[in-house]
């Protein structure tokens, strides 16, 4: 029997997509055990062993958090917008997964003498599309703060949405001298060029201005002003509770992962390992895993910033920094000729 | 999908939003109407740029991307300043020069 | 293969435009605005401009229609008065009227007209070939260098235009 290449080619990238959805909500769960255990280590504290412990870690410890998020009440302010209510968590959602269409995972290989290529699609504007998707996530948070019909999540949606548009120029700008010196948009491109010396040795300084943007643009401490418990209760997520509030910590916590791949696909290889051993999936996984970690340890560390002090340090140095950066790459890249 | 199609459905936009600054009162509500007729203005030039196989049309997009957001940047500060002053958002309100 | 797309997005981005124009909500008409926007990100797809689909979304649903959504928030307009009042009364059905006229005319002209074919470089054979980034990207930087730069100046008087305009007076 043979099959339409056109049928092929799409039965292959629903596969993808459905397997990249189901890792990623798995990665979403554990994340959510890891970062407990990780902040309770460095407070000293013992952290979740309760249930269904193996060796002191609670393992079952997401499926119960599930199951209780499930059968909360969904609460629904009196005053609340209903519709941009109800669709703010879906659109946080979406736009955090959607990224994930472009992202290499794993270098082509043969399968039973078929070609398998292990992401959803390779476009020529992959970083550009990365970044359009970033900038809708935005989107999620504003409406959110908006249909709560509450003064914490309104003021947490205006904080978000000035604080990211503010660092989304300095993350975009950062990747532009990665995209100089491989003269692609294209991810797969980027990531095939790495294969012997990774982009962080030529761009350091990229590199760093786009961690530092990438854990502003998700929110975490020192840069959580939307969600500053303290001053803001929850932020713009104060009113929603039960499924819909799980909905936006998934988004919260599958937006990590994603800006924690675009850093290593970009600067740190992707699946490439160091000097070209055994590329794979395996090394991508545990890149991500080390940006995770770093993001947790200054969660664990750091105090929040003021307010002014966030909007100064991102438009006063992060954002020069990240032109400097670029012109002094056109600079090298004229003189060396490339 | 000829030429056609996609200059009529600029047209249709084009309409929509120059009927849209027309009827509404407020700026915002009218500042989005304009958004929609230099969007349409945008889908025309894509839909010629492929017609006459030039990358012409599609330069010109970028320019007006960019001259839309200043536009909007300054537009927007006018009518914040304009709440500031007046406490109101409807255009006719605004009527301190009529004579 | 481009019909389907092409009367979906194009059904989509009609519709939505309506839904700016009628929506009482501001914060509606705004993500009415969104759904256009993104409508024609999808119709430039189909028209081999992928670097300006990915541009429409970043710079116009990204970044404009935020600060037009900032802006909402910030003065929460409400939903009343926005009738038009005393002489103006009439307005509204004419604008109807001319409006559905244009569009009458536009199509007359459209129907009359047959719009000549181009013999240019850039086919969608070639525009896939080389990537429409690289292929605006060289235009912007050789034919249209002048407009290019000259727009950088038009962003920065607009920057402090609107930072004269926003600060307070003191």
């Amino acid at each position: 029997m043979t099959l339409d290449p056109i049928v092929i080619t799409l039965i292959e990238a629903v596969v993808k997509t459905i397997v990249v959805i189901v890792a990623l909500l798995t990665a979403f769960a554990y994340l959510t055990l890891v970062e407990r255990y990780v902040i309770a280590k460095i407070q000293s504290r013992i952290g979740p062993n309760r249930v269904g412990a193996i060796g002191g870690i609670a393992l079952l410890q997401p499926i119960a958090d599930a199951i209780k998020m499930i059968f909360k009440e969904d609460f629904w302010p009196s005053q609340a917008d209903k519709i941009i209510y109800t669709i703010a968590p879906g659109i946080a959602v979406g736009t955090a997964l959607l990224a994930w269409a472009v992202m290499p995972l794993h270098p082509s290989t043969e399968i039973f003498g078929y070609r398998v290529d292990f992401f959803i699609a390779d476009v020529n504007i992959g970083v550009l599309y990365l970044l359009a998707i970033g900038s809708l996530g935005v989107y999620g948070i504003v409406l959110g703060g908006w249909g709560s019909n509450n003064k914490y999540s309104m003021l947490g949606a205006l904080r978000s949405t000035a604080q990211m548009i503010s660092y989304e120029v300095s993350l975009g700008l950062a990747l532009v001298g990665v995209l100089m010196i491989s003269g692609s948009l294209s991810l797969v491109t980027i990531v095939e060029k790495q294969s012997f010396i990774w982009n962080v040795v030529w761009q350091p300084l990229g590199f760093i201005i786009y961690f530092i943007a990438a854990v502003a643009e998700v929110n975490r401490l020192p840069f959580d002003l939307p969600e500053a418990e303290t001053e803001l209760v929850a932020g713009y997520q104060t009113e929603y509770s039960s499924l819909k509030f799980a909905l936006f910590y998934m988004a919260e916590y599958i937006n990590m992962i994603t800006v924690s791949a675009i850093a290593a696909t970009m600067f740190l290889g992707g699946y490439q390992g160091p000097f070209g051993i055994l590329p794979g999936v395996h090394w991508l996984v545990l890149k991500i895993m080390f940006f995770i970690f770093v993001m947790m340890w200054m969660r664990g560390t750091l105090p929040r910033f003021r307010y002014d002090q966030l909007m100064r340090f991102g438009w006063q140095v992060l954002l020069p920094l990240a032109l400097a950066n670029i012109f002094i790459t056109a600079l090298v890249m004229l003189v060396v000729g490339a | 999908m000829t030429v056609n199609h996609y200059i009529f459905l600029s047209a249709i936009l084009f309409s929509i939003g120059a009927v849209g600054v027309l009827i509404r009162r407020n700026p915002l509500i009218m500042f989005m109407g304009i958004e929609l007729m230099l969007n349409a203005a945008n889908l025309a030039f894509v839909a010629f740029s492929r017609q006459l196989q030039s990358i012409d049309g599609q330069v010109f997009v970028f320019l007006i991307l960019a001259v839309a957001a200043a536009e909007v940047a300054v537009g927007l500060a006018i009518i914040v300043a304009l709440f500031r002053t007046r406490q109101t958002v409807n255009v006719d309100d605004v009527n301190a020069l009529k004579g | 293969m481009e019909s389907i797309p092409f009367y979906f997005l194009a059904a989509l981005a009609v519709l939505a435009a309506l839904g700016v124009v009628v929506m009482r909500d501001p914060v509606y008409s705004a993500l009415a605005l969104a759904v256009v926007l993104t409508a024609l990100a999808g119709l430039y797809v189909l028209l081999s401009a992928p670097f300006l689909a990915a541009a429409q979304v970043m710079i116009y649903a990204g970044a404009i229609l935020i600060l037009f959504v900032f802006v909402i928030m910030l003065l929460s307009p409400g939903r009343e008065g926005d009738a038009p009042r005393g002489a103006l009364k009439w307005q509204r059905p004419l604008a109807v009227i001319f409006g559905g006229a244009l569009v009458a005319q536009l199509a007359l002209v459209l129907l009359m007209t047959i719009l000549p074919t181009g013999r240019g470089l850039y086919t969608p054979e070639y525009l896939a070939q080389i990537g429409s980034t690289q292929a605006v990207g060289a235009a912007l930087f050789t034919d249209y260098l002048l407009p290019f730069e000259i727009t950088s100046l038009l962003l920065l008087v607009a920057m402090v235009g609107v930072i004269v305009l926003a600060k307070k007076k003191s």
